[in-house]
């Protein structure tokens, strides 16, 4: 079957995409032949497959609680009687949330293979985790035109003209929702679009601190287990939490980033409380985790190990600014209720700069230990 | 006269102010997001840019170096001021929309780029064309994106509706980030990209 796919083949024209699903399935064969490498079972792929494994509870409670918000307003279902309607409530958020990832890879890979085939190089592994990100961080009644476009955009804008996987600055998932979020603010915020069906309404916990309630209407249970309106992957603290543990155990995501993210929110948090304004400002500062993409946001976005800072010390200062950034953002520009998602990209275009001071601030401190000992 | 057919084509695409110079850059972002103000604008620049070329060059042998920036000054903002006059008389809508980038046309880098590097060492006849040529290669690339985030950003082209009603009842939006300034810069990054790959040796190395 190979020979088909290699130079003056039949099927040359699809060699990159032969090669993708070749090396998904099997080993390669190819190793690195000059230079010195590293031995490792880990390559690319397997990392990347690691990060959608965190992903998959978060994905299965998202679709689990599109179906319970759902039949929730309805009326079908008592509040807090999580376990009712329990295939109901999975099955239709089964519906809703395939059509989402679908197109979100269709679209993605078809790109990506497009663009490996113009550069003659094999189509590249980092597409799978952000075609997993970007239906997790939509809300779950986004039109599918539009996430196609979104998709399209982050790709080609986003990661393409830098040159790829590897070389994007900034977060493609959250390039992707930037675009949606900046482009068709009606169908990404405000009260309609969190749960599906016709123009039934319902707040996020977030949406509500901003309208200026003194505490959000979900009991802290409901937004620790993740039974709130939200963007499909980002209610569930205990799912996002063991997403988590799976990174830190195998140590794919950086735990410098996520400590630092959520030092750096409750730090704002607390000089919020101690300022208290206003109702949201005097809101104690752990709601902030609860709500809205913030844990989702400091786990899977944040620890992008492309887009964030590469020294030790950066990643402290990066995570920290993060949090700090998101928390100022959610309560005192009313505009942007998550401020989780422009917090990440903010910082991912400031990670290099960090990174340069880091490294240069080392330099310095090293010339000067030389010269005392020379001097000595 | 090849050498001044080129005056006028080399500005287009080999040597386009915005795509290659990437010189007013601000104006391209801030009056495209319709279409009329930017031909209005792109028309604007391109007459102050072949009046003041024109006036340098013919003055070209009597303006002390020293001195040469404020005349070229003095002389950009006369005709600044009458382009600006003759908007308000006649198009007065679209004068009032572009408000202050009129008179930001002074400190446009395609005007003095132009005058500095071209008029101030060429005759009047070639000054004229390179103004032309300058001029329609800002105007090419000012109304390509405004064309495309009038289109797109509120679905109407010179203020008509263009995008029939049926597409917004089957689900179709406005892109609201096309009307960002945002989207502009992304749109001329877009031209720039396409434009050197079909002309590899822009390409820096």
């Amino acid at each position: 079957m190979r020979p088909n796919f290699e130079e003056g083949g039949k099927f040359y024209a699809f060699h990159s995409l032969f090669d993708a699903i070749d090396t998904f399935f099997l080993t390669p064969e190819k190793t690195t032949s000059t230079g010195c490498h590293i031995r490792d079972a880990v390559d690319n792929k397997r990392t990347m497959f690691t990060v959608v494994i965190a992903l998959i509870p978060a994905l299965l409670f998202g679709m689990y609680n599109i179906g319970y918000q759902h039949y929730l307003v309805l009326g079908e279902i008592a509040q807090g009687d999580y376990l009712a309607n329990f295939w109901g409530n999975f099955g239709y958020g089964l519906l809703k949330l395939l059509p989402m990832i679908i197109v979100s890879y269709v679209v993605g890979l078809g790109i990506e293979c497009v663009f490996a085939q113009i550069r003659k190089h094999e189509v590249s592994e980092g597409y799978f985790v952000t075609g997993m990100l970007i239906p997790l961080i939509c809300p779950p009644d986004v039109p599918l035109w539009q996430l196609a476009l979104a998709v399209a955009f982050a790709v080609i804008i986003g990661k393409e003209v830098f040159g790829g996987t590897g070389y994007n600055f900034l977060n493609p998932a959250l390039v992707a929702r930037a675009f949606l979020f900046f482009s068709y603010p009606i169908q990404m915020s405000g009260d309609k679009v969190w749960i599906t069906g016709d123009a039934i309404t319902g707040a996020t916990p977030l949406g509500e601190m901003i309208a200026g309630v003194s505490t959000p209407s979900a009991s802290v249970l409901d937004m620790i287990i993740g039974f709130v309106p939200g963007s499909v992957g980002e209610t569930s603290v205990i799912a996002i939490a063991i997403g988590a543990l799976i990174l830190l155990v195998t140590g794919v995501a950086s735990w410098r980033v996520m400590l630092s993210v959520f030092v750096g929110g409750a730090a704002m948090g607390l000089i919020f409380n101690a300022v208290g304004a206003n109702e949201y400002m005097s809101m104690p500062f752990y709601y902030h985790f609860l709500m809205g993409g913030f844990m989702f946001g400091a786990v899977f976005m944040a620890t992008d190990p492309v887009t964030a800072a590469h020294t030790n010390t950066g990643k402290y200062i990066y995570g920290f600014l993060i949090g700090v950034m998101a928390v100022l953002i959610r309560v005192v520009n009313p505009a942007y209720p998550e401020g989780m998602m422009l917090a990440i990209l903010l910082l991912n275009v400031f990670a290099p700069l960090i990174d340069y001071y880091v490294v240069d601030a080392n330099i310095r401190k090293r010339a000067k230990r030389a010269k005392l000992v020379s001097n000595k | 006269m090849a050498n001044n057919l080129k005056l006028i084509k080399n500005p287009l695409s080999k040597e386009n102010p915005i795509a290659v110079q990437v010189l007013g850059i601000c104006s391209a972002l801030a009056v495209t997001t319709q279409l009329k103000p930017a031909v209005v604008m792109a028309l604007s620049v391109t007459v102050v840019v072949v009046l003041s070329n024109v006036i340098v060059s013919l003055l070209r042998n009597t303006i002390p170096s020293r001195i040469r920036i404020i005349v070229q000054l003095v002389i950009v903002s006369m005709m600044v001021i009458l382009v600006d006059q003759f908007l308000k008389a006649f198009v007065y809508d679209v004068s009032k929309q572009l408000s202050v980038f009129v008179g930001l046309i002074i400190t446009n880098c395609i005007v003095m780029g132009r005058l500095e590097a071209f008029a101030l060492a060429n005759k009047p006849l070639p000054s004229l064309l390179d103004g032309i040529g300058n001029g329609l290669g800002y105007a090419v690339i000012l109304i390509i994106v405004g064309f495309v985030r009038e289109l797109l950003g509120q679905g109407s082209l010179w203020g008509y509706k263009v995008i029939p009603e049926c597409f917004f009842e089957a689900g179709y939006v406005n892109n609201g980030l096309m009307t960002m300034p945002a989207m502009a810069l992304i749109l001329v990054g877009v031209i720039i990209w396409i434009h050197r790959s079909r002309n590899k040796d822009l390409c820096e190395k």
